[in-house]
């Protein structure tokens, strides 16, 4: 089976990953998902404010996910959405298992993460940017996070939708996992599945997330040891 | 709490849990579809202790661009001050909008709603079907809760009159609201290595994290979404689709 872009069921669009992309931020990276382009600039970890919302034994890891409003075909319109709101929440759910917060008491952890263009898989495309940037910084972590989304098109299982593909599948299942011990960190899937779809689908995209993880180290690589 | 939390996560050790239900037993669900009248639907439901209430509007709207032959579904949540000493008023937090957004997501995914009959004249109006969610008392698992009021409320909600190009909400019709299936919501909540169907409020806190998985009338999954700051395995997920689909069924004979 070919698909619309020639790629094989299992293999990712092309993929560019570039860590250190950003001055002012302690840590960034650009990653490039086919035409999805996310940018993530990682702050601190520094003073928590408001001091009130500190936390005691740990620092707090604190995500912004925004939309371009020219990253669409149709201009998107500016300011936090409902659905930008959520994101942010599960692309901080994702990173979180991997960082040592408690390394650092008290303070804030900030990920901004903009996405300049947007052609399927922007969250999956945020949180392979902000797990690269977050290791630019410099922050012990457990594992790097990787991502990529699942679908199905005509009974085939394939793997990181295009644009043009989200149309044509019958779901879309974004997963994270720290490839490491597979252990997953997001799960999320809209549309109409088997049980055994799900659990085969799982397998495949950690199998895709083992493939990223190597692309996230080889940039990191790239910027640290030339 | 810290004690609280270490006492669960080792009574889940020995296969227990605090109130003595089994890993994969639902509280007991009360169902009362008789509590709103001005409503086209509504339901509120008891899950254990957790009361949530969800209502069903229909309006006559515009439909999207993209589909102009659709109805429209909205769905929103509000976390009541009443239903917590945690909760604080303001506008929607994450909290409420991501419950809303799974649930939404269980119901039109499922394709709950047979949306091309809500059209009224092609491209320009079409029937809005609006579900509010209000949570009266939060004693854990809101998300398998709103969704269970939210499947009711659908079940009887009934279309309102409408003449000349107006709705008249104060009549309601007998015509019943096209649905064609019904969402369940199943979660489960990560202790240790145990994976607890639906979990209540000391739970909740002592869990690393959360599985939702929604299922339709025969056995597929519909929506899927992990929540909180922990991670899981394949295993963690793959028993879960298990428990989900069968007690799914289960839960959503207590729906019609």
């Amino acid at each position: 089976m070919k698909r619309s872009d020639g790629r094989k069921p299992e293999e990712v669009r092309p993929m560019e990953i570039t860590a250190g992309v950003l001055e002012n931020a302690n840590g960034s990276a650009m990653v490039k998902m086919g035409r999805t382009i996310a940018i993530a600039g990682v702050f601190g970890p520094r003073e928590m404010f408001p001091r009130r919302l500190q936390e005691f034994a740990k620092a707090s890891l604190q995500c912004r996910y925004m939309m371009a409003p020219f990253s669409t075909d149709e201009r998107a319109r500016p300011g936090p959405s409902r659905r930008s709101k959520e994101l942010t929440m599960v692309i901080r759910n994702a990173l979180e298992p991997a960082v040592f917060l408690e390394e650092f008491p008290k303070a804030a952890i900030d990920v901004f993460i903009d996405i300049i263009q947007a052609d399927a898989g922007t969250r999956t495309a945020a949180i392979n940017a902000a797990s690269v940037a977050l290791a630019d910084a410099g922050i012990p972590m457990r594992d790097l996070v990787s991502s990529v989304a699942v679908g199905k098109i005509d009974g085939k299982y394939v793997v990181d939708l295009a644009g043009p593909e989200e149309e044509l599948s019958d779901c879309d299942m974004p997963v994270a996992c720290m490839p490491r011990e597979g252990s997953i960190t997001l799960l999320q899937m809209d549309g109409d599945l088997s049980k055994d779809d799900v659990k085969h689908m799982v397998k495949i995209a950690k199998e895709a997330c083992v493939k990223i993880a190597e692309l996230q180290k080889e940039a990191l690589r790239k910027r640290w040891f030339k | 709490m810290m004690i609280q939390n270490n006492f669960i996560t080792k009574l889940a050790s020995s296969n227990k849990r605090i109130d003595g239900r089994l890993f994969d037993q639902v509280r007991k669900i009360v169902v009362d579809d008789k509590i709103i009248e001005k409503a086209e639907g509504a339901a509120l439901v008891k899950l254990g202790n957790t009361q949530v209430i969800a209502g069903v509007k229909l309006e006559v709207g515009e439909p999207f661009p993209d589909k102009p032959n659709d109805g429209v579904l909205m769905t929103s949540a509000e976390f009541s001050p009443i239903s917590s000493p945690d909760f604080e008023q303001g506008p929607p937090r994450e909290n409420s909008i991501e419950l809303a957004r799974i649930v939404d997501r269980g119901i039109r995914e499922c394709g709950a709603i047979d949306t091309k009959k809500l059209c009224i004249e092609d491209g320009k109006k079409v029937w809005m079907v609006c579900i509010d969610i209000n949570i009266l008392d939060n004693f854990g698992n809101l998300i398998d809760a709103s969704a269970m009021a939210s499947a009711v409320a659908l079940n009887q909600c009934v279309f309102p009159k409408y003449e000349d190009g107006k709705v008249i909400a104060t009549e309601k019709t007998k015509k019943k609201l096209p649905v064609l299936y019904t969402a369940v919501a199943c979660t489960f909540a990560k202790i240790g290595n145990h994976m607890l169907l639906d979990p209540n409020l000391e739970e909740e806190e002592a869990s690393s994290c959360r599985l939702t998985l929604s299922t339709r009338d025969d056995g597929n999954l519909c929506a899927i979404q992990k929540g909180g700051t922990g991670h899981l395995s394949s295993a963690d997920v793959e028993h879960a689709l298990d428990v989900a689909v069968e007690r799914g069924k289960e839960i959503r004979k207590l729906l019609k």
